[in-house]
């Protein structure tokens, strides 16, 4: 049963976007229809992961393939199911944003396309979920990243779409190429490809660690670990708002999801993999965090944040494996719960902020934060929504962000109450790095809602916005509700995280319970305090509205004694985030473009500032350019004779043998 | 039972604008005045809830949202701090990070408010509050984690319980480094000298009181009330911290509370009188300065 719901609704899911091209006469009905094949697929896998989560469902399907070493194992257990809700339910919604933010009626052939590769995309994210075959989720994996490829390239007339789809394609096969290296040695080791044939691998000694660092590699550029994230802003910008929606709510967390997965194959491993993934975690964070608030353009800034929620996945996932190499199961659970839990709150609340994104997009025109302001008058349903995801996303209560940091924070503390001298108890330096993240991120926050939503408009475009139709509106509603939901009733989010930490550390069913039922009863004061908030601002609310009516004038802001203020005189986000910008200006190395105003009567001047990125713009590109310069003078050194170059190539297979056989 | 908590949130709700009085009292003792009566800042609140608002035309509901935001999330915030000598209405493990974000909450909706009004100065104490913020919060976090090493606890109730007497023991150098940090974010986080001038702000360096400076009337009333409770609760995290709770009565340990809190206030002021403001570059090293401090409590501890 539960089996048929997953297979059925993922199927639908994949071919939902066939509507479109078999239908493009009658485009509205064609696109309508494909969203509603969508919304089904992903109602039906939800439901088979909800049956699973919350009771025995869960299935193993098995069918000898033709193919060498593949067999066609699908595998639902609670940890698959954790990631199949989000990963189905994002594109859903997406794509009923889609109806109105990329109509079929209107963009032709470029919608179809579009619908097509993103039933696509949702069903091989459900497919990577679901395999529990090496080459099956191989095929699965590429299958992701070539439709996510034909995502991001969607608006192919503008050149910084390809660039960034190139680029991107460029990074995933990177990384496919360290999972093979690791799936190579893994199936050789275990004869088998079978997922089931490799539980219990061991880790030790130099092969775990390479094993390992093959993971980190090949999982963490699709997650967009730092330094490996460099792909992921120019991917999540370039593409249309609801594939970002898409790319940095769930596709991100593939990379995630293979990295529990294939760690929980491990045998007791070491507890430097663990902090390792801690370590490399706070860096993204802080660093994630940083680069954000340093940009202006609205989907850069939230794919920056995403790196740094990555980040603080991470540190919870580093948590839970250096508890399975203590054997501690409260370090598991609270590690494990932190983490997959930030991966479904994640989810949530970055779609909500793309989706508002792309609202912003839609009515204004650009996407650079300093030519917005003001749009909170002209689109309140957005900016209120918008503010919930923001406030979210910040890990503030009473929303969903803050109970997965929470989390966290508990498991990097448990690490002390561990026998004194145990190394371990360095993982309370999670506490204040989650803190300071915590702290630039409502800084980076302030400074986006602020200058997008509050104030006055900075140009003339943030002047003429419009509220977004309602299917726009609708699944940023759904997701917001969600962010609340999951704020306001943490303790009922506790029973599926324990089944799936248990099915993760190999942990008898149960023996969690321990640590499970303290958080659920601590998770029951969290929603207690954040009632109690929700009860407290509504009561000031209404005592405000029930003084004795006093005549209110409405007046210019007061601008100390100056009576003719513009809107050039606002703050703009740049100055927002300077003080910290220039805080990290070792790390951030902005480009300053300045020429100042010389003379009596300055005819101009001009000041800029950007900030590129720390991987791609400062290593990747410098390197690339230098490779080519390299092969650009060997190539003027025979120019243009292909003789020579079989020559040459008949020199370096010389070579190679020469090596082999004299120092071999 | 109910009398105790009802005792709490009594304290909870009425001494706050007993402490700013204290403050500016010493703070005109040391300047040979007579200063305003202890009792000022409740007549001020009640001025102030009396009167009408003004807005500005170019505000929405966020900026009448911040002053409410503000001081509800200060006041449940208090809800999960020992204030007398009690355990806390509200304890669980963590529920430290609760009353951090909580106090992140209500400085977040400041700051919206602040940049609602579109003023460039009132742009330039949020981004201020917000940056300073993030800095002042692993410091303010570090100190909690050298107190549930100290004392094996997780929650607020059990750091500052029965357990720290035996803690400051064991370990009173860490302590002693954390209960200094503690008051220098405290300081910080108060919009108190050396970090900002309380009493100023039309002044292109101030941080906090810029960015309340459209709020007016009872809007205004509600953040300087939040603010005063705001000091109130790390007040009471100080006094908890230093001086334990040795009564065993109810009332004993009330009166040393209520007196350690005075205490407080007249360090605060004693501070503020002997000090100049620091100029705004050096406010971030003092606070990496607190920070560093904690720090070297936490390695003292788990070395």
């Amino acid at each position: 049963m539960t089996a048929a719901l997953a297979i059925v609704g993922l199927a639908l899911a994949t071919g939902s976007g066939l509507f479109g091209p078999a239908l493009r006469r009658r485009p509205a009905l064609g696109q309508g229809l494909s969203c509603a094949a969508l919304c089904a697929g992903a109602a039906l896998g939800v439901a088979a992961s909800a049956r699973t989560l919350f009771g025995p469902g869960g299935f193993v399907l098995r069918h000898p393939w033709h193919e060498p070493y593949g067999s066609l194992a699908l595998r639902l257990d609670p940890l698959s199911a954790l990631f199949l809700v989000p990963v189905l339910s994002v594109p859903a919604l997406s794509s009923i944003y889609g109806l109105a933010y990329w109509p079929q009626a209107r963009l032709g052939w470029k919608a179809i396309r579009l619908q097509l590769f993103f039933g696509l995309v949702t069903g091989s994210m459900g497919l990577v979920i679901l395999a529990d075959n090496a080459l099956l989720f191989l095929v699965g994996w590429e299958l992701m990243a070539v439709a996510a490829f034909m995502l991001v390239r969607s608006e192919e007339d503008r050149p910084e779409a390809l660039r960034a789809a190139w680029i991107y394609l460029a990074a995933s096969h990177v990384g496919t190429f360290a999972l093979f290296a690791f799936f190579c040695v893994a199936g050789s080791a275990r004869g088998s490809f079978d997922f089931d044939a490799w539980r219990g691998m061991s880790a030790a000694g130099a092969g775990g660690a390479w094993l390992y660092g093959f993971l980190l590699v090949g999982f963490g550029v699709k997650a967009g670990l730092v330094p490996l994230h460099f792909w992921l802003p120019g991917a999540h910008a370039a593409a249309p708002s609801h594939v970002s929606a898409v790319m940095s709510g769930v596709l991100l967390k593939t990379g995630i999801y293979g990295l529990l997965r294939t760690t929980g194959f491990f045998e007791g491993p070491p507890s430097s993999f663990g902090m390792t993934l801690f370590a490399l975690g706070a860096l993204s964070g802080v660093l994630g965090v940083a680069l954000a608030l340093a940009q202006h353009d609205l989907k850069r800034l939230l794919a920056y944040h995403s790196v740094e929620n990555i980040g603080i996945i991470a540190m919870g996932l580093g948590i839970a494996l250096v508890g399975r190499s203590r054997g501690d199961g409260a370090l598991v659970f609270l590690g494990f719960a932190g983490g997959a839990l930030h991966v479904v709150n994640h989810a949530l609340f970055k779609s909500l902020l793309f989706l508002g994104a792309g609202s912003v997009h839609h009515a204004a025109g650009t996407r650079d934060i300093e030519r917005l302001g003001g749009l909170g008058k002209a689109m309140p349903i957005t900016a209120l929504l918008f503010l919930v995801g923001a406030t979210a996303i910040c890990g503030l209560p009473p929303l969903n962000g803050f109970v997965s940091e929470w989390l966290v924070v508990l498991g990097s503390l448990r690490g002390m109450s561990l026998p004194r001298g145990d190394r371990v108890a360095y993982l309370a330096l999670g506490a204040p790095a989650l803190a300071f993240i915590g702290g630039l991120a409502a800084a980076c926050f302030a400074k986006v809602q602020g200058t997008v939503f509050l104030g006055q408009p900075r140009s003339e475009e943030a002047t003429r916005v419009h509220e977004s139709p309602s299917a726009m509106l609708l699944p940023m509603a759904l997701l917001g509700a969600a962010c609340l939901a999951i704020g306001l009733a943490p303790a009922l989010v506790v029973e599926p995280l324990e089944r799936a930490a248990a099915e993760w550390g190999g942990a008898a069913p149960g023996s969690l319970a321990g640590p499970a039922g303290s958080a659920a009863a601590s998770a029951a004061w969290v929603s207690a305090v954040a009632v109690a908030l929700l009860v407290a601002v509504g009561l000031l609310a209404l005592l405000a509205r029930g003084r004795p009516a006093r005549p209110v004038p409405r007046s210019e802001t007061w601008g100390c004694g100056y009576a003719f203020p513009t809107a050039r005189m606002e703050y703009t986000g740049s100055s927002f985030a300077q003080i910290l910008v220039e805080g990290f200006r070792s790390v951030l190395v902005p480009r300053v473009e300045l020429s100042q105003p010389r003379g009596a009567f300055p005819r101009s001047a001009r000041f800029a500032t950007e900030v590129p990125d720390l991987v791609l713009d400062r290593a990747i590109l410098p390197a690339v350019h230098a490779c080519e310069g390299g092969a650009r003078a060997v190539r003027s050194a025979f120019p243009g004779r292909i003789h020579l170059y079989a020559v040459l190539v008949l020199l370096a297979l010389v070579a190679l043998l020469a090596w082999r056989f004299i120092w071999w | 039972m109910a009398l105790r908590a009802l005792l709490q949130v009594g304290l909870l709700l009425l001494l706050p604008p007993l402490l700013p009085g204290v403050v500016n009292r010493v703070k005109a003792t040391f300047a040979g005045r007579r200063g305003p009566p202890l009792l000022q800042s409740y007549y001020d609140l009640g001025k102030l809830l009396r009167k009408g608002a003004v807005y500005s035309r170019t505000t929405t509901w966020v900026f009448r949202a911040g002053p409410a935001v503000g001081l509800a999330a200060v006041f449940t915030a208090g809800l999960m701090l020992p204030v007398a000598g009690e355990p806390a209405l509200v304890r669980f493990p963590g529920d430290f990070v609760l009353l951090a974000y909580l106090l992140a909450l209500g400085r977040f909706f400041t700051a919206l408010a602040a940049l609602d009004t579109g003023s460039s100065f009132e742009g330039m104490g949020a981004a201020r509050e917000v940056s300073f913020a993030s800095l002042a919060e692993p410091a303010l976090f570090l100190c909690f984690v050298v107190l549930a090493r100290a004392t094996g606890t997780l929650s607020l109730s059990g750091m500052l319980g029965p357990g720290l007497a035996h803690a400051w023991g064991d370990s009173a150098p860490a302590l002693l480094l954390a209960a200094i940090a503690l008051f220098v974010v405290a300081l910080a986080e108060n919009a108190r000298i050396p970090v900002d001038d309380p009493n100023t702000h039309l002044e292109l360096t101030m941080i906090h009181e810029v960015m309340v400076l459209d709020h007016s009337g009872p809007d205004l009333a509600l953040i300087l009330y939040g603010a005063s409770m705001k000091l109130l609760l790390f007040g009471a995290l100080l006094v908890r911290l230093t001086l334990g709770m040795p009564f065993r009565s109810l009332w004993g340990a009330e009166g040393l509370f209520v007196l350690g809190l005075l205490g407080f206030a007249v360090l605060v002021g004693a501070t503020e009188s002997v000090m100049a403001r620091l100029r705004l570059t050096r406010v971030p090293q003092m606070l990496v300065g607190a920070s560093v401090l904690s720090m070297f409590a936490l390695v003292l501890l788990l070395r």
